[in-house]
């Protein structure tokens, strides 16, 4: 059974404006909850749901709303992440600019469930035209009523306001948001204590992203049971997913979770296979981040089995011969792409963005890059790989935040999957700076499909 | 006080200690003294906030706590790290953490100018004992090594960017010592620098003290730059009457000469009472200085191997062990 949960109005004309999301069924949930539903209510069916956190990590997000702590007499915060800055994830910016309701409906649901009442979504730099569409619709949810104070006559007030950073990757890190939301340099905090406690203000704070905030809409309006019976096992719902690279139809979809990746690269109603006829070579299937699949364990698993779009069956395997889902920025490379270079461009992202403030981090993704700079001009030496892995082993699990670890996951997937090509450019200095390594050698990279 | 308050009892490299609930690990380490204590390049005792940054302080916790025996899945800084009852943290008896603190101190010298030979701290450089002790003789980085212009930030201090390691403890002193926000850390990554905002001077009565915090030779003493190694000069206890500060310093003789003037730092290198400018910088005369005796200087390895005491006190860990 196919739904669209998020992105089920998105062709409406005009959907973007209170009256015709209004018309859409909008604000139905937020009537429902406010009218029939105590705060623990929309937790529970939250929990019931069992949605995950689709800002990478794919935390339970009704855990995480349990773990708020609620001392008397101090208000507490929530966030909505929407400095969506991993290379190759593009679906919040998608959200927000077409239906910019549905993530305002959904803050109001989710400060309700969690007593809020001031909320900010934090919102990327560069996305400033998107902040425009949501100032425009924050003024108009305020002039209906959804939002200030006592809202709809239940006695609940919030107020909700954007803030934008100034482009950093690293501000898409929780703490490293609430210390930007409070005006300080974007670094992250050393936890514990976990924002939860001490958050924003230092106050207890939950941090969501975007797509996760939104899921809570359909959540209320359908209950949480309902939620929960699509998708696969502990992968609960839809999944918004950013399609790039050489493909027919890259763009933003709305998947149930569970289908298969093949289905997802080969069939028409998705990104309706390779561009030009050629053949997939590898896929990063959840943004920059995550470790790179080769061909042969893009569509099976090293098991044998179907792999499907979700959690637990991308990450079968572990990082042997599996990935992660992490934000669903699907990024598919075809035969004429060269691995070395992908490398070296991800590394390059993670040098610049990298914050400075620990140690592994700070120094060894600018060594990483200029490793892998060296490599891919020609110059490396065989050595270089095996430093290259040395190098990521001691950044990854020792830095304060997660950027070191998805500095690192690239880099040692790469190596693991495609040292045949690493070796190739040492050993062909010449040839690798004008061709490619599929061209050259002429391997064939057949794709295992079910 | 302390038998109505519960104790949480931690193992550390399997020595046993019962520490207050929220102490870190590092600080129940430094309890215990000697070998356990992991070493720790940007947490400073007395500066609020500070820590968690260099990772060279990494230890593995092979048993979270008594209620909850797991271990915890990625090495943590003990720096910032509180305790558990029952908790078990493995540091120099782990592998996983000899390799890690390699790793971190290879890191932080890979961009380090190793101009030992001609940087005033050395002698008293933590980085230099680090590199010492968990360091290899040799370098993988093969690249051109990020440099910056030194600058004269105020009348008495210099600042050397290229050696600096962003333990961020100068920011911290300046910001909780001294009242108006002084300087900061610019850019991010590993063009991050400390600055002040256009090169603007460092001026308040306590600025100095940013000189003693700096673990390298970032910060140094423009009074006292290049007039001696430090390893030559005879470090004094002495105290004199000071309007704004304790006035207990240690001064550091070349002959009769009043060389420099510094706080005094415990074992860890760590100062627990800062001195103002007047002592640091313009006090350097002997008649200025009651002596009280020699300094003793642990650990660092330079200078305590020239130890020229007539009896140095035995070497004291903050808890007494029956």
């Amino acid at each position: 059974m196919e739904r669209k949960l998020l992105l089920e109005h998105i062709g409406v004309e005009g959907i973007h404006t209170h009256d015709v999301y209004r018309k859409n069924g909008g604000y139905s949930a937020v009537e429902k909850a406010l009218k029939t539903m105590s705060p623990d209510d929309v937790v529970e069916e939250v929990k019931k749901s069992g949605l995950r956190g689709r800002g990478g990590a794919g935390f339970p997000t009704g855990m995480k709303w349990s773990f708020i702590a609620k001392p008397e007499g101090v208000p507490r915060h929530f966030l909505c992440n929407a400095d969506e800055s991993e290379p190759g994830t593009f679906k919040d910016r998608y959200l927000m600019e077409k239906i910019p309701h549905l993530l305002i409906e959904g803050m109001i649901l989710s400060s309700y469930a969690l007593g809020c009442n001031q909320s900010y979504i934090y919102i990327r730099g560069e996305y400033m035209y998107v902040l425009q569409i949501l100032e425009k619709a924050i003024a108009e949810a305020y002039a209906n009523g959804w939002l200030g104070k006592n809202i709809k006559g239940s006695g609940f007030d919030l107020d909700l306001a954007v803030s934008t950073g100034a482009g950093a990757y690293i501000c898409g890190e929780e703490t490293a948001l609430i210390e930007s939301l409070e005006g300080k340099r974007g670094n992250p905090r050393i936890k514990p204590p976990f924002p939860a406690v001490k958050g924003l203000w230092d106050r207890p704070t939950v941090v969501n992203n975007v797509e996760t905030i939104a899921a809570v809409v359909p959540i209320v309006n359908e209950g949480g049971d309902a939620y929960a019976q699509i998708g696969i096992g502990r992968s609960t719902g839809t999944k918004l997913i950013s399609a790039s690279g050489n493909v027919n139809k890259p763009g933003v979809y709305e998947i149930t979770m569970g289908i298969t990746v093949e289905e997802f690269i080969y069939s028409d109603k998705y990104l309706g296979g390779m561009k030009n006829g050629k053949k997939l070579k590898a896929c990063v299937p959840g943004g920059s981040s995550v470790p790179i699949l080769p061909h042969y364990l893009v569509c099976k698993t090293a098991a044998g089995e179907d792999r499907l779009m979700s959690y637990e069956s991308l990450a079968d395997g572990g990082f042997a011969t599996g990935s992660m889902l992490g934000s669903g920025g699907f990024i598919v490379y075809d035969e004429d792409q060269c691995i070395v270079r992908n490398t070296w461009n991800f590394s390059r992202f993670y040098h610049h963005e990298s914050c400075g403030q620990c140690s592994p981090c700070r120094e060894g993704t600018g060594w990483m890059e200029k490793v892998l700079h060296r490599l891919e001009y020609g110059h490396g030496k065989m050595e270089d790989i095996d430093l290259l892995w040395d190098i990521q082993r001691k950044i990854e699990g020792n830095t304060i935040c997660p950027l070191g670890d998805a500095a690192a996951w690239p880099v040692a997937a790469a190596i693991r999957h495609f040292r045949e090509e690493f070796e190739w450019h040492v050993k062909e200095p010449k040839l690798c700076m004008t061709k490619n390594y599929g061209l050259v050698t002429e391997k064939i990279f057949e794709t295992v499909k079910g | 006080m302390s038998e109505t308050n519960p104790k949480f009892k931690v193992t550390i490299d399997g020595v046993e200690v019962e520490v207050d609930p929220g102490t870190t690990i590092l600080n129940a380490a430094r309890l215990i003294g000697g070998d356990v204590v992991p070493p720790a390049m940007c947490y400073y005792s007395s500066l609020k906030g500070s820590g968690g940054k260099c990772r060279t302080c990494l230890v593995e916790v092979s048993k979270g706590s008594e209620k909850d025996p797991r271990p915890m899945p990625k090495l943590v800084a003990s720096c910032s790290t509180p305790i558990m009852d029952g908790m078990e943290v493995k540091n120099k008896s782990s592998e996983k953490v000899m390799d890690a603190r390699a790793g971190v101190v290879e890191m932080l010298l890979i961009n380090h100018p190793l101009d030992c030979p001609v940087c005033d701290q050395a002698g008293e450089c933590h980085l230099q004992d680090l590199a010492y002790e968990h360091g290899k003789s040799n370098t993988r980085y093969e690249f051109e090594r990020r440099t910056f212009d030194k600058v004269d930030i105020g009348e008495y201090i210099k600042l050397h960017m290229t050696r600096c390691i962003l333990c961020y403890r100068c920011v911290y002193t300046a910001n909780q010592l001294t009242e108006q926000r002084e300087h900061g850390v610019l850019k991010r990554g590993d063009a991050a620098e400390i600055g002040t905002f256009i090169e603007k001077n460092l001026k308040n009565d306590f600025i100095g003290n940013v000189i003693d915090v700096c673990p390298v030779g970032a910060l140094t003493d423009k009074t006292f730059r290049f007039r001696s190694r430090v390893w030559y000069t005879k470090p004094m206890d002495a105290h004199r009457d000071c309007k704004c500060c304790s006035g207990k310093a240690v001064v550091w003789m070349i002959g009769d000469e009043v060389a420099r003037v510094t706080a005094r730092k415990d074992q860890y290198g760590e100062v627990k009472e800062f001195i103002c400018n007047e002592c640091r910088f313009d006090k350097k005369d002997k008649t200025d200085w009651t002596i009280e005796g020699p300094r003793h200087i642990d650990k660092h390895s330079v200078i305590s191997a020239n130890h020229y005491e007539v009896e140095a006190p035995a070497h004291t860990p903050l808890l007494n062990k029956a």
